[in-house]
């Protein structure tokens, strides 16, 4: 199976960190992603309106790439990217009506999309590819004694026949931690929602959300909360500012992408972790850990 | 707030358009509130999600369109998932704010947005917001 990545926009500027780490941890297991040569916003959320048609055409529009790249499959490391590009194959895949009225908005796109592209997230590849158990036998630097919540949020369970895990209770990246060395915390808070996009015109209501889940984590004992979406990342992470003004006592933590946990165990350099792009700084839990 | 309901408002083409936007039958709801007890923005609504579909069903226009909660409601599907009869209530909840959103009544106005405000968050959040509360 071939595979594209698409990056989608995040990752190339405020998400360096997820990029960079993923990149370098892929790297370090052998397999090494392309990504796609020309690449548009995937429109970050499925619409949801049974007649909105024109906005699947960002998605659509990725699709046709990767097949023009001859890939069968495209990968993603973003939830909220992966949750529309599969929810939109899904879509057209299922209508025939829908594709073709998809197609009469393209008149620039030499390949009449089929539906035929599998649409996979990192984790599932690791997960059902690679296997955890290759993934365990190239760990370098096991990450001993420390403690993550990891936090799926929204998008990468839900909703049904989409996400990639149990909807309730996923296991996935607990699983990915415990193959790392790490010690998984689980906590009640794990698929409750941060929030999302409403950070741009409710950002002290997010503040809440992130007191909500983070408190959630440490209570349980974690030392550090693991993710998959920058949307989830800037939440938790950045909004801890807020977060930490509103409610005395909160204690803060650190949010660290999946990759990140696996770039530290795969032997990449610190320079591949960017630590100077996140709020609250992991490097003295990771120092004191001996990570980094 | 008075309440009233008729024969007139059940009839009216808004509960006709809420169903055909949001591809759901409102009228397969019978009230549990599962929706509603495991929604994470529901401490901000003013109706809840079960009452959205209850107002959805009665064609109570004025009332839903008025609504606070359908843009608190970020569509993490968490009703949906759980919904007994298979409602999805987050599709419902779009239907509302696309009929808002199709009168170009934005939510969110981006013009007022200071350069600060539109700096300070990634691009995955501004987008996506925009996509959601911006005709």
């Amino acid at each position: 199976m071939k595979v594209s990545y698409y990056p989608g926009c995040t990752l190339k500027s405020n998400a360096r960190n997820f990029e960079d780490s993923a990149l370098c941890a892929l790297k370090s297991l052998g397999l090494e992603v392309k990504e796609l040569d020309r690449w548009n916003c995937c429109g970050t959320v499925y619409s949801l309106a049974t007649d909105d048609l024109i906005h699947h055409l960002a998605s659509i529009r990725n699709l046709i790439r990767v097949k023009e790249a001859q890939s069968d499959a495209v990968m993603t490391l973003c939830a909220m990217c992966y949750n529309t590009l599969k929810r939109v194959n899904d879509r057209v895949k299922a209508d025939p009506e829908s594709l073709s009225k998809v197609h009469k908005f393209m008149d620039e796109e030499k390949i009449a999309y089929a539906g035929d592209v599998k649409v996979r997230h990192l984790l599932e590849l690791l997960r059902d590819d690679v296997k955890f158990e290759t993934v365990a036998k190239k760990v370098q630097r096991p990450l001993t004694n420390l403690r993550v919540a990891s936090y799926y949020g929204c998008l990468l369970v839900r909703p049904k026949g989409v996400g990639l895990d149990d909807m309730e209770n996923p296991t996935v990246l607990d699983d990915l931690a415990r193959t790392l060395g790490a010690e998984p915390v689980d906590f009640p808070y794990k698929t409750e929602c941060c929030g999302a996009y409403q950070t741009v015109d409710k950002p002290e209501s997010v503040a809440d959300r992130a007191f909500s889940i983070l408190s959630s984590a440490v209570r349980r004992g974690a030392e550090v909360v693991s993710v998959s979406c920058p949307l989830c990342a800037f939440n938790l992470d950045h909004r801890q500012e807020d977060t930490v003004k509103k409610y005395s006592g909160f204690k803060t933590i650190p949010v660290l992408y999946f990759t990140q946990l696996m770039a530290m165990a795969l032997g990449c350099d610190e320079k591949d972790l960017r630590l100077d792009l996140h709020h609250i700084d992991p490097g003295p839990l990771l120092k004191q850990k001996g990570l980094i | 707030m008075k309440t009233s309901l008729s024969r007139q408002k059940i009839n009216d083409d808004f509960v006709k358009k809420i169903e055909e936007l949001s591809g759901q039958k409102l009228l397969a709801c019978y009230q549990c509130g599962k929706c509603s007890a495991g929604c994470p923005a529901v401490s901000e609504m003013d109706i809840l999600p079960n009452q959205v579909i209850r107002f959805a069903q009665l064609g109570l226009k004025d009332e839903l369109l008025n609504a606070r909660s359908v843009w608190v409601c970020a569509s993490c599907y968490t009703c949906n998932v759980r919904c007994p009869k298979g409602i999805k209530i987050a599709e419902v909840m779009e239907a509302v704010r696309q009929v808002l959103l199709r009168k170009r009544r934005d939510h969110v106005e981006v013009r007022k947005l200071t350069d600060k405000e539109k700096a300070g968050v990634p691009a995955i959040a501004l987008i996506s917001n925009f996509r959601k509360f911006t005709s």
